[in-house]
């Protein structure tokens, strides 16, 4: 009788010891990176931010203001001050972080779902079709692209839904390499044969096995996509492709700031700093999941 | 080798027809014409300029002479700039990007080899850390922030360059193009360059290398170096690449005659040759040094096979 309890005690020690997974294990080595945390913390509060934050301004984004024109910051109730029609920058940045990170998730959505599809399905099949579909990628991938982004925003006109569309097109191509790679090594990996030895079928194996190692270098790659795409995005609303005003981006902000620099320097600072605080915290969190996940490569 | 070059660019015709193709209807697919103007056209002066430009055909006979036009090297005249073909364009703007690619290319390589080769020798200490952590801040900061800084900080509030304008080419108007275009060049360079010297330095042969008592400098720029700045000659058609996507921004905000400005104002002005002038162009510069860059890494890397 106390023997038993005293076995049972001692499994369910072994059990608690032994029941730290792959995934448990990255993320106590995600927590000791301090520069991956920081991000972590970072983009939280910016998400939050650009959430909740334009609720609580006074003012709107687009809110003309013919008294408040061109206020330096802390003037007049404006926290960051205004721009040439009064509107107030706090609240246009907050609705421009908004925008850029809805881009940035939205687009990389879009480039993930056919990245992974692309790529499963020619790691998997293999052979001729293989063959076929990672030339296509190969084709595409040495084309001038920005220059097709810029094309397809001439053509169809700068709305939200195709930018989305069009720089999720160009950023799937590397999400589908780096999965047929992952999805090729594991297919003969021996874990995968010990389990197709011990009858396990083949969807098991799939989900228990493969799609857990494929996570890692996709999620990895997805946090470093979106910073990618916000700059992609900033980068045609830099050149008056992307979001058109009233609506503001980072991109649009920073070219409208760029533009009135020598009279308000502020236009273009803060939205600045946001921008390479979004982008940075990013690739601080991607870093870290890189090195959390896959430490050898450290 | 020669087979190798022979398929890669029997490869690069079809590539180059599909880019035409795309470019050429989504170009005309886009609403508004380029002899849209503030004051109307007469329906027949339209018809008579159309007429001259051959657009008055279908639109699928225009697409197949433009094509036989490509073939015989002839990109066809520019519809907005008169009396300039879209190759004089390129002839007389190119240069301008050329030159400052160039430059920040070369400046980009030397000083991110040099960080990465220092990161990589003192690694995790304090050298290690600074230059990472300025390689993530050249990552993360775009050249559209980079430019007007430099430009308000350096031109505006010192006066020790220009703010903006070519000038022929001088060097002070050069300068801070140059930086901007070569700063996130800098940054990937020494990240690269610090991988690639952090994994030759714990390979098989330069531990024989200091077996055999080699002082330590003669190792690192003769031994580790040559291997470690490998994967920079394959990184070296995506730089083009950004060269290419940064020269938009740079020649829009320095304004510099070169080939960058174009392209937007042409697309929006519905320049349809020029437009497809600059995408075959750039499509082909792109294709070219992938090749290369192929090429070398077969020459430099003997374990690699041309397959």
């Amino acid at each position: 009788m106390i023997l038993a309890s005293a076995r049972v005690e001692t499994i369910t020690k072994a059990q608690s010891v032994q029941g730290r997974s792959l995934w448990e294990d990255a993320r106590r080595r995600l927590m000791r990176n301090k520069a991956a945390v920081a991000g972590m913390l970072t983009l939280a509060f910016l998400v939050l931010a650009a959430v909740v934050g334009p609720w609580l301004s006074p003012f709107t984004y687009d809110q003309v203001n013919k008294s408040d024109v061109w206020l330096p910051p802390l003037a007049n109730g404006h926290l960051m001050g205004s721009d040439a029609l009064g509107r107030d920058l706090l609240t246009r940045l907050l609705i421009g972080l908004r925008v850029s990170l809805a881009i940035g998730f939205v687009a990389t959505f879009v480039s993930l779902v056919i990245g992974v599809a692309w790529g499963a399905v020619a790691g998997y099949v293999g052979g001729k079709l293989d063959e076929v579909m990672m030339r296509f990628v190969d084709v595409l991938y040495s084309l001038p692209f920005i220059f097709f982004v810029i094309l397809l925003m001439v053509t169809f006109g700068s709305n939200i839904i195709l930018i989305f569309v069009a720089i999720g097109a160009v950023e799937w191509l590397t999400m589908s390499r780096i999965v047929r790679g992952q999805t090729l090594t594991l297919k003969h990996k021996e874990f995968v044969e010990a389990a197709r030895a011990s009858g396990l079928h083949r969807g098991a194996i799939i989900a228990r096995h493969i799609v857990p190692n494929l996570l890692g270098p996709v999620v990895v790659y997805v946090t470093l996509t979106i910073p990618a795409v916000i700059l992609a995005e900033s980068f045609l609303s830099f050149l008056g492709l992307g979001v058109q005003p009233p609506m503001a981006s980072l991109g649009a902000l920073i070219a409208g700031g760029a533009s009135d620099m020598e009279l308000a320097p502020w236009l273009l600072i803060f939205p600045s700093i946001v921008m390479v605080t979004t982008l940075m915290s990013f690739n601080f969190i991607g870093d870290g999941l890189r090195d959390a996940i896959d430490p050898k490569d450290r | 080798m020669l087979q190798y070059i022979g398929r890669r660019l029997l490869v690069a015709i079809p590539t180059l027809f599909l880019v035409i193709t795309a470019a050429f209807f989504m170009m005309r697919a886009a609403p508004g014409s380029p002899f849209d103007m503030d004051r109307k056209l007469s329906p027949e002066i339209e018809a008579n300029v159309l007429a001259q430009f051959g657009m008055n055909k279908p639109l699928g006979e225009q697409y197949v002479d433009y094509l036989a036009g490509v073939v015989r090297g002839d990109l066809g005249p520019s519809l907005k700039y008169r009396d300039k073909s879209v190759l004089d364009i390129v002839k007389e703007n190119y240069p301008v990007s050329l030159r400052l690619g160039f430059f920040a290319i070369a400046i980009a390589s030397v000083v991110g080899v040099s960080l990465g080769v220092m990161a990589a020798l003192r690694q995790n200490k304090l050298t290690d850390n600074v230059v990472m952590t300025v390689a993530i801040l050249g990552v993360c900061i775009p050249t559209f922030v980079t430019a007007p800084l430099l430009v308000l900080g350096i031109a505006s509030k010192l006066g020790w360059l220009p703010t903006a304008g070519w000038n022929d080419g001088a060097l002070a108007n050069m300068v801070l193009p140059i930086v901007v275009l070569a700063l996130p060049q800098i940054a990937i360079i020494s990240r690269l360059t610090r991988a690639g010297m952090i994994e030759v330095l714990h390979s098989n042969y330069v531990r024989t290398a200091r077996a055999k008592g080699l002082p330590e400098g003669l190792i690192v720029r003769k031994h580790a170096l040559r291997a470690a700045i490998l994967p920079l000659v394959s990184y070296l058609g995506p730089a083009c690449a950004g060269l290419i996507t940064g020269s938009l921004v740079v020649e829009r905000i320095f304004n510099l005659p070169g080939l960058g400005k174009f392209f937007v104002i042409s697309a929006l002005q519905r320049d349809y040759t020029v437009v497809m002038g600059m995408v075959i162009f750039y499509a082909g510069l792109i294709l070219v040094l992938n090749l290369v860059a192929d090429l070398l890494y077969a020459v430099l890397d003997p374990r690699v096979r041309l397959a």
